[in-house]
């Protein structure tokens, strides 16, 4: 929450509850009725019940995108050594090309690096009439001529399940073709599956557990403190961030899911002994399936602010509960927070009691209020893309969710105990004791963060966010590209938290530092000023006639 | 051939389709299938033009899939009227929507006559944009070709004013092509029109249709013009202004984008030829600027070899300039496959064509770079895409064409006419300067 004496005055908050009535009423019926479970105001207490997840009303243009974009673009595009082919026309695979900016650094330069290359079937006519499963299948003979990767991804696009092609399939055939213990897997992620990108990491999820997860035993490195990051995507160098302090700290990051990651590691992630999940929405899935077959518990982390991310580091302290890693972890969060503190306590001044709004994500809209929290900012309207109710109501709810078509599309896979594998890494008693602290499987969601009566939005439509700016002229709005000029327009300053705008890392210590920097460019901006021109100020009198 | 495309150089056709939508003044574009279509180019868009591009989508579902887009298609519509209250709804297919057959004629005339006399009932324009059958330029061009076929009626007297369907172009360059056309004293109708659309001001109050494009009506008496003037020499298959002359008998002219001396002459002297009036002083000043300019900086350009690529009629233009100041195109490709691109630049470039240029069509960055391996290039021209095998190379890039998402200003580019050319001529012995001053051991303050 934000600290008493920088919380915003003059009722903003109070003043929502009748925006948001005004909003509605200006829909027609059918859409009002809609959007009104979708728009409420939160309450930490007794959180309200929100729609999510639902399909995007068709004319209403909205921020989300894909089944596809998720599962190629997000889950599984920043794995730098698995070749990702693109089967469908051109366009799909072109658009998901390096346009996220995750990024990766190969450990040597002959290592496979592959994320500066998009690999599409590019289908054409003949391909939709006739099939495109043997062109599919050439592509594959192509890619693994050109780079002999160990792995290749074929992913969906729309026409791919409409002609009937079953990747699947062909990833079984050419496995076998090319054979040497390549893996080669299919996803089936055409984009109208779901309702958003959210499907698709669902997917992709599926597709981890299925095709990659525990397929190697060797423990490599030190035995101690192995850790797993998951839904941690390495925008702008944040996993780079997150690595460094883990290395600092003595903590062993087995894997992560999948900023600046590879084949090895995910085959070997199960050796790790906790499993910490950044973006709930993205990755839950894989967390669940791990504690389900290896025995690994979870918890939510969330390394966005300097004093989440010391939360988080003394977390897995606690966790291991060794006191030369309680003492080094410390350590390390006094020597960081010196720097940090130093920082902010130039910024401040400049940031305190500015308001601010997010909509972005299945994640972001949430961890991002920490840092604006640190700055003295409040957030009065937020809101996920892509989130499910858990992710706003907490995962309390997920036994109420209701599962429609659109959820029914994606595949379930049934997941046990792993016959050899299985180890539960901590006893009940242990975890019992350590329940208080850690919170073990378990996210409280958006909404309990957020101050009563502030508002929460699903989905947020392009006229919602008009009037929210309107209205409340935030210092600023936290949203991608596609809302960053419209905003703007509007005489806002936009920061687009789905790529940084090319500034990043954000996470962790460091990461705070320069997220703090960016605000304070950005809410000190004065080009707003000059919006108009001194002409067409109303001090500016012009000439008149004397009758 | 290859079966795959590894790092495309191209996009789809409901890309280019939007582009050239954009340009229809009160224009709300939707794209008939998957949301994600809408969202992948709104944000490729955005990061080239920089501006809220605003594109509607029928969301599909799977069982919109099994059972038609009608209902979609009709909500889609209903929610863009009343939110919007556009003017034009222009409809581009996708795949999706393409692949199970949706007839979205159908589905326009079905709603018009449900609906028929609706106040404020906007104008519905479809194009067909399949992207498995071709690239996001003829998707343009394909859009372009739609929207004349759609409004182009003969109610009226033939007037003298004439078409410019300028190709895909920079905001700016559309903003100097109406200037050139004006100080002939013509009266045309350019189309698309997106220069403020996709380039527009600060706003004092919101918009949600971006001012500015074509008005439907000049695009109505299209079919009444005295002449139609297109560039750009490959096109499609059939063009608006070939639509318009077999149609309408309204003669269509063709030339090059305006880039260089040779070409712009040639652009220059149809615009004398059509208005009867001779070259504006203005731009025989500009023609003299330029000339001087290439006599300044021909040293640094003389003999470099290039590598040009984009879309096709782009690449045909970009290679006779680079030509016509000495430079060697030793790579001239596209993504594109309309088969005419060598043929073409042969008739453009005539003496100045050499059997050094490669010409491929159908190409990828990644057969581009194999073909860079021998060729030696010593500079690149073209979008962004490229710039990885220029770092690779490390030879410098100049950025033109679409898309540019790694630099500001790709709406501002400006190189058509004398003008334009001198800007493009300027950036290029600039850049080739700057590699230069770099790369030198010993660095240098004069030239």
């Amino acid at each position: 929450m934000v600290e008493e004496k920088d919380k915003v005055k003059g009722g903003v908050i109070t003043g929502l509850q009748a925006f948001r009535d005004e909003v509605i009423t200006k829909y027609p019926k059918k859409v009002a009725k809609k959007r009104a479970k979708s728009i409420v105001l939160s309450d930490p207490e007794q959180i309200p019940e929100i729609q999510a997840n639902v399909r995007t009303i068709p004319g209403i243009i909205t921020q989300r995108g894909c089944t596809y974009a998720g599962c190629k673009g997000v889950v599984l595009g920043p794995t730098r050594d698995i070749v990702n082919i693109t089967h469908g026309p051109i366009g799909c695979g072109f658009y998901s090309w390096l346009t996220r900016r995750n990024q990766t650094k190969p450990v040597s330069g002959e290592e496979a690096n592959f994320i500066p290359y998009c690999f599409s079937t590019d289908m054409q006519d003949s391909n939709i009439v006739f099939g495109g499963e043997e062109k599919l299948k050439q592509a594959i003979r192509e890619a693994y001529e050109l780079f002999h990767p160990k792995a290749i991804a074929i992913f969906s696009t729309c026409p791919v399940g409409l002609i009937g092609d079953d990747v699947h399939r062909v990833a079984r055939h050419m496995m076998e073709e090319i054979g040497g213990g390549i893996n080669i897997f299919g996803f089936s992620c055409e984009g109208y599956r779901g309702v958003s990108q959210s499907a698709g990491h669902h997917i992709a999820n599926n597709g981890l557990f299925k095709n990659l997860i525990g397929r190697d035993d060797e423990v490599r490195g030190s035995l101690k403190y192995r850790v797993n990051l998951l839904g941690e995507y390495n925008i702008g160098g944040d996993a780079f961030e997150l690595e460094r302090l883990f290395e600092k700290c003595g903590i062993n990051l087995v894997a992560t899911f999948s900023g600046n990651s590879t084949i090895e590691s995910f085959e070997n992630a199960h050796t790790a002994d906790l499993n910490m999940v950044m973006c709930h929405r993205s990755i839950n899935y894989v967390a669940e399936m791990m504690e389900t077959a290896f025995g690994i518990p979870w918890i939510k982390v969330q390394p966005i602010g300097a004093r989440s991310t010391a939360k988080m580091l003394r977390k897995i302290a606690r966790y291991f509960g060794e006191q030369e890693l309680i003492d080094k972890v410390e350590e390390v969060v006094a020597g960081e927070m010196a720097e940090v503190d130093a920082v902010k306590a130039t910024i401040y001044p400049k940031t305190q009691g500015k308001l601010s709004m997010l909509f972005v994500g299945g994640s972001r809209a949430h961890h991002y209020q920490d840092l604006f929290e640190e700055l003295g900012m409040t957030t009065i309207a937020a809101g996920y893309e892509f989130g499910h109710r858990d992710d706003y109501e907490g995962r309390r709810v997920i036994p109420s969710i209701q599962i429609d078509a659109d959820s029914r599309n994606i595949e379930e896979i049934t997941v046990g105990r792993d016959a050899t594998r299985y180890n539960p890494r901590k006893t009940e008693e242990e975890l019992k004791v350590l329940e208080e602290d850690l919170e073990f499987a378990e996210y409280k969601g958006i909404m309990n963060q957020m101050e009563k009566g502030t508002l929460v939005i699903d989905d947020l439509s392009h006229y919602e966010m008009e009037k929210l700016i309107e209205r409340y002229h935030p210092d600023v709005f936290c949203a991608g590209i596609k809302e960053k000029f419209c905003v703007q327009k509007m005489g806002v300053p936009l920061k687009q938290l789905h790529n940084y705008d090319v500034g990043g890392p954000y996470a962790g210590f460091k990461g705070a530092i320069n997220f703090y920097k960016d605000i304070e460019m950005m809410v000190g901006a004065t080009i707003w000023k000059e919006i108009k021109a001194p002409w067409e100020s109303e001090a500016y009198i012009e000439a008149q006639y004397a009758y | 051939m290859n079966a795959s495309s590894c790092n495309a150089c191209k996009q789809c056709m409901p890309l280019g389709a939007c582009i050239a939508f954009k340009g229809i003044e009160g224009v709300l574009p939707m794209l008939h299938g998957s949301q994600g279509c809408a969202t992948y180019i709104r944000r490729y868009l955005i990061s080239h033009f920089r501006e809220p591009i605003d594109i509607a989508s029928s969301n599909f579902s799977e069982e919109t899939t099994i059972f038609g887009g009608n209902k979609n298609f009709n909500t889609g519509i209903d929610n863009i009227i009343s939110q919007y209250h556009p003017s034009v709804i222009a409809i581009a297919s996708t795949c999706l929507s393409e692949t199970i057959g949706e007839d979205v004629q159908y589905l326009i005339n079905e709603y018009k006559s449900i609906h028929a006399g609706m106040a404020g009932l906007p104008e519905m324009i479809f194009a067909s944009t399949p992207s498995y059958q071709g690239t996001h330029y003829e998707g343009f061009h394909e859009a372009v070709y739609a929207v004349v076929k759609a409004l182009a009626n003969e109610r009226g007297k033939v007037g003298k004013h004439l078409n410019l369907f300028s190709n895909l172009i920079s905001p700016e360059d559309i903003r100097h092509l109406k200037e050139i056309v004006s100080d002939f004293k013509l009266d045309a109708m350019l189309f698309p029109d997106y220069s403020d659309t996709l380039d527009g001001t600060s706003w004092d109050v919101y918009h949600r249709i971006s001012q500015g494009g074509t008005p439907i009506e000049a695009v109505r008496k299209s079919a009444l013009a005295s002449l139609s003037i297109e560039l750009g020499y490959i096109l499609t298959a059939q063009s608006a202004g070939d639509y318009l002359q077999e149609r309408f008998d309204v003669v269509c002219r063709k030339t090059g984008l305006p880039v260089g001396i040779m070409e712009s002459d040639k652009f220059f002297d149809l615009l004398s030829a059509v208005s009867n009036r001779p070259v504006p002083e203005k731009y025989v000043k500009q023609r003299g600027r330029l000339v001087d300019l290439y006599i300044d900086g021909h040293k640094y350009v003389s003999g470099k070899r290039a590598v040009i690529y984009g879309e096709e009629d782009l690449v045909v233009a970009l290679t006779a300039f680079a030509a016509e100041i000495g430079m060697k195109p030793v790579l001239c490709a596209t993504g594109g496959e309309s088969g005419k691109l060598e043929k073409t630049l042969r008739d453009v470039l005539g003496d100045l064509y050499s059997g050094e240029i490669t010409v491929g069509q159908g190409m990828s960055f990644e057969r581009m770079e194999k073909e860079m391996n021998n060729l030696q290039p010593d500079l690149m021209i073209g979008n962004s895409k490229g710039y990885y095998i220029a770092r690779k190379m490390d030879i410098p890039i100049v950025r033109v064409g679409f898309p540019v998402h790694d630099r500001i200003g790709a709406q501002h580019m400006k190189m058509l006419g004398y003008e334009g050319t001198g800007m493009l001529f300027e950036q290029i012995v600039n850049a080739l300067l700057e590699h230069k001053q770099r790369k030198s051991p010993v660095g240098y303050q004069y030239m």
